[in-house]
């Protein structure tokens, strides 16, 4: 009785504390830009099974696909036992049953056994992570100026507890296991690594009684806890890839997007009739203030761009394949979803744990003295990085839950050419290269056809000739 | 049967779209020279050699010569969206005006621009890629890759354009393309979908790099070098390290070929070789080129 209401409050409070976090990142994500991401259900359920369920841009790289596979499918048939221990925490202590979902018979010895197979695989593949991340030297990837102390911490202690909940698991499946053969009863289900794990028990029933219980708590309470730290960790991406994928760009990634209030003012300019629609209008009816052209903060981008900064799981394969970063420049795709994530959070809500990432001297920050008014643009992102971009797609094309950090960084570009012209020099020139000579080299227009003199072709009889 | 004679070469006259428009008469396509192959000298080889292909095959097409204007792309990927709608707005009315629907292009920035950008600013035209206009012309047999040089056995290897590749997912046409010459194709580690940028799209073309420890063309060519050479240990060492791509693979590198598909690749590709001092051995050249030189209408 006491343990149900035990559980019961535990369950609604680790619910109850989720919705609020939730909520709060909902908020976050809801101050970015309009950006319609709806229709095309077929075209966006189909990219959703392949890339978030399917995990198909994982294995473009075979090893880490493999060991994530592991983990994810875990997650996915693990958690299936997590619903008969809700069953068994709120009823079975109740009315005095146990293994809650073992009227499913052979089902249930399948399920048990994939278990447990998959919770031993899990310990390994969370090893080799472990040890991808912390030998010396880790895999590149997983270094860089915005992955030091708060990151680094996160991905360790998301790997330590993933282990714990499976040793928890195994506890609870063992103790349970050897209490029954000790009352030579037979425990429901098949459990094909506890049976090798039994002979590690002491024997008393009462001592195995208690055992089992602490497995059992052990494991529900630190996943309960777990899916409160997902919020406030790199880990969240378990939920929000999906969403994100699936709110993903449909077009070509060569297409940028267009800007409409630049297009009507070039529209009324190039043709006087030409009415430009009215300003939009707040809800009280009053014009809203025209927005800026791209994005100096957060709440410039669009809120898709928002979204991928939660659903990131600083996996590092865009900054890997970045020619910029590759090369050597400061410009790191990760850092800038990185820097927008906690720039939310700094300026808006944040979950239980917020530890925004503090960067030393070779991020080449500019001092930030007026913290009011700092934004994500030379607050945290700064024009070097955005300057180093070759507009390549590599990070596009690589990030496994397809988020897009060029769209991020052309937005700021556009708000440091258009509202603060501050484009490097030499840009500068091109652009008016362009406006003058309508190329962007300095070449007389005149000459634009000269290619073409003396020109022949040899061997050749002209066909449309002959005919 | 009379003996067959090679004809002289033969002057072409490049067709205007102005011309054609004064004598009523439409093109089947629109040939989008772009300024780099207008203006640039080693991009204007490609630009002749596409037309005499254009020529030699008897299509119908027109350029717009002094009519075209740059495109808006680098600065559109600088952030300048106000120039680049002024472009865009400028080459739509005059090609509207034309009444054009269908464009090829040797440039695959543009084609990326015309092809996809275009259409919110009311530029709807079907838009082609030199590469797969070659493809389909030696699909169709109306370019059989004979008669001129031979690239038997010779070593290409393709280095991907993003605007191309990425961009736009056409990764096979080129690489038909090159199969057609008979080559010994070889593909760098880094292609098609994981293909490295040359380091100059983003208008990065006109800027210099940001501080770093290497230049993206030096990485890419040392990739195409030692793929080339075959020189496995080197390649492996690649990843934004300096290393001696040149030392010697099994293949020696003379006569091989670094194949490309856009003007700044080919830019930032030919300065890597002459970086790497391997000029006199190894050769950049663009599809157009190549498949002219194979047909032996270079004159």
């Amino acid at each position: 009785m006491l343990q149900s209401i035990l559980f019961a409050l535990l369950l609604v409070a680790a619910f109850g504390l989720f919705a609020w976090q939730v909520r709060k990142i909902r908020a976050n994500v809801l101050v970015g830009r309009d950006r319609d991401a709806g229709g095309h259900p077929a075209e966006r359920l189909r990219k959703t099974i392949l890339v978030a369920f399917g995990q198909q841009k994982m294995f473009k790289r075979l090893t880490p696909a493999l060991l994530h596979l592991v983990v994810y499918v875990g997650f996915l048939v693990i958690n299936i036992e997590v619903i008969e221990i809700v069953i068994d925490g709120l009823f079975g202590n109740l009315f005095g049953f146990h293994r809650s979902l073992q009227f499913l018979g052979p089902v249930y010895d399948g399920l048990m056994a994939t278990n447990e197979v998959l919770a031993a695989l899990v310990i390994v593949a969370v090893a080799a992570f472990w040890w991808r991340r912390n030998s010396k030297p880790p895999l590149k990837r997983f270094t860089g100026p915005e992955l030091r102390l708060w990151p680094k911490l996160d991905a360790n202690i998301i790997l330590y507890v993933e282990v714990v909940l499976m040793v928890a698991l195994f506890f609870m499946n063992t103790a349970d296991l050897k209490l029954h053969q000790m009352r030579g009863e037979d425990l429901p289900g098949t459990f094909p690594i506890s049976n090798l794990l039994v002979g590690l028990l002491p024997t008393g029933q009462g001592t195995l009684h208690v055992l089992e219980r602490i497995g059992w708590w052990a494991h529900i309470t630190g996943i309960l806890l777990f899916l409160n730290y997902l919020p406030s960790s790199k880990h969240f991406h378990i939920i929000l890839a999906f969403p994100n994928v699936w709110y993903s760009r449909l077009v070509p990634q060569g297409q940028f997007s267009n800007v409409e209030s630049i297009t009507h003012e070039v529209k009324a300019m190039m043709d006087p009739s030409y009415e430009v629609p009215a300003a939009p209008v707040g809800p009280d009816g009053s014009a809203l203030a025209p927005t800026s052209f791209g994005a100096k903060d957060v709440d410039d981008l669009p809120w898709t761009n928002l979204l991928s900064a939660y659903s990131c799981t600083e996996c590092g394969r865009c900054t890997s394949v970045c020619p910029a970063n590759l090369t050597g420049k400061l410009l790191s795709p990760r850092k800038i979803i990185m820097d927008t994530r906690d720039r939310m959070e700094e300026k808006y809500n944040s979950p239980l744990i917020f530890r925004p990432n503090v960067y030393g001297a070779e991020a080449k920050h500019e001092p930030i003295t007026d913290l009011a008014n700092a934004t994500l643009l030379r607050g945290k992102v700064t024009p070097e990085e955005l300057w180093a971009c070759t507009t390549c797609n590599a990070c596009v094309e690589s990030c496994p839950v397809n988020i897009n950090p060029l769209e991020s960084i052309i937005e700021m570009r556009r708000f440091l050419v258009l509202e603060e012209s501050a484009a490097p020099n030499s840009l500068n020139v091109m652009f008016s290269n362009i406006e003058n000579n309508g190329a962007p080299w300095a070449f007389s227009p005149s000459d634009r056809f000269n290619w073409a003199d003396d020109l022949y072709v040899k061997g050749s009889t002209p066909v449309a000739a002959a005919v | 049967m009379l003996p067959e004679t090679a004809p002289a070469p033969r002057q072409i006259t490049v067709p205007v779209m102005a011309d054609l428009a004064a004598r009523n008469e439409s093109p089947e396509i629109l040939f989008w020279v772009g300024c780099a192959g207008a203006f640039d000298d080693r991009y204007k080889r490609v630009t002749r050699a596409f037309v005499r292909i254009l020529d030699h095959v008897g299509t119908k097409y027109a350029v717009l010569g002094l009519e075209e204007s740059c495109t808006g792309d680098p600065a559109k990927r600088a952030g300048n969206e106000f120039l680049f709608q002024m472009q865009a707005m400028q080459n739509i009315t005059t090609m509207n005006g034309y009444g054009i629907k269908k464009i090829v292009t040797a440039c695959p920035h543009c084609f990326n621009t015309i092809k996809n950008e275009y259409p919110a600013l009311g530029g709807d035209y079907e838009v082609i890629h030199h590469s797969t206009y070659l493809q389909q012309l030696i699909n169709e047999g109306k370019v059989g890759v004979t008669g001129g040089e031979s690239f038997k056995g010779r070593r290409i290897t393709f280095h991907d354009s993003c605007y191309l590749g990425r961009a736009n997912n056409i990764y096979e046409a080129p690489r038909d393309v090159l199969a057609a010459l008979d080559a010994d194709l070889v593909e760098m580690k880094r292609s098609r979908a994981n293909g490295l940028c040359c380091g100059a799209g983003g208008a990065q073309m006109w800027k210099e790099a940001e501080p770093g420890k290497k230049e993206i063309n030096i990485e890419r060519t040392e990739e195409a070098l030692a793929t080339l050479s075959g020189a496995a240990a080197a390649l492996a060492n690649l990843g934004g390290v300096e290393t001696e791509t040149t030392a010697p693979g099994p293949h020696d590198l003379q006569g091989s070929i670094i194949a490309v598909s856009c003007p700044f690749c080919m830019t930032m590709m030919s300065d890597g070789v002459k970086n790497k001092e391997q000029e006199g051995k190894v050769q950049v050249f663009d599809l157009a080129e190549l498949v002219a030189s194979a047909e032996g209408i270079n004159a």
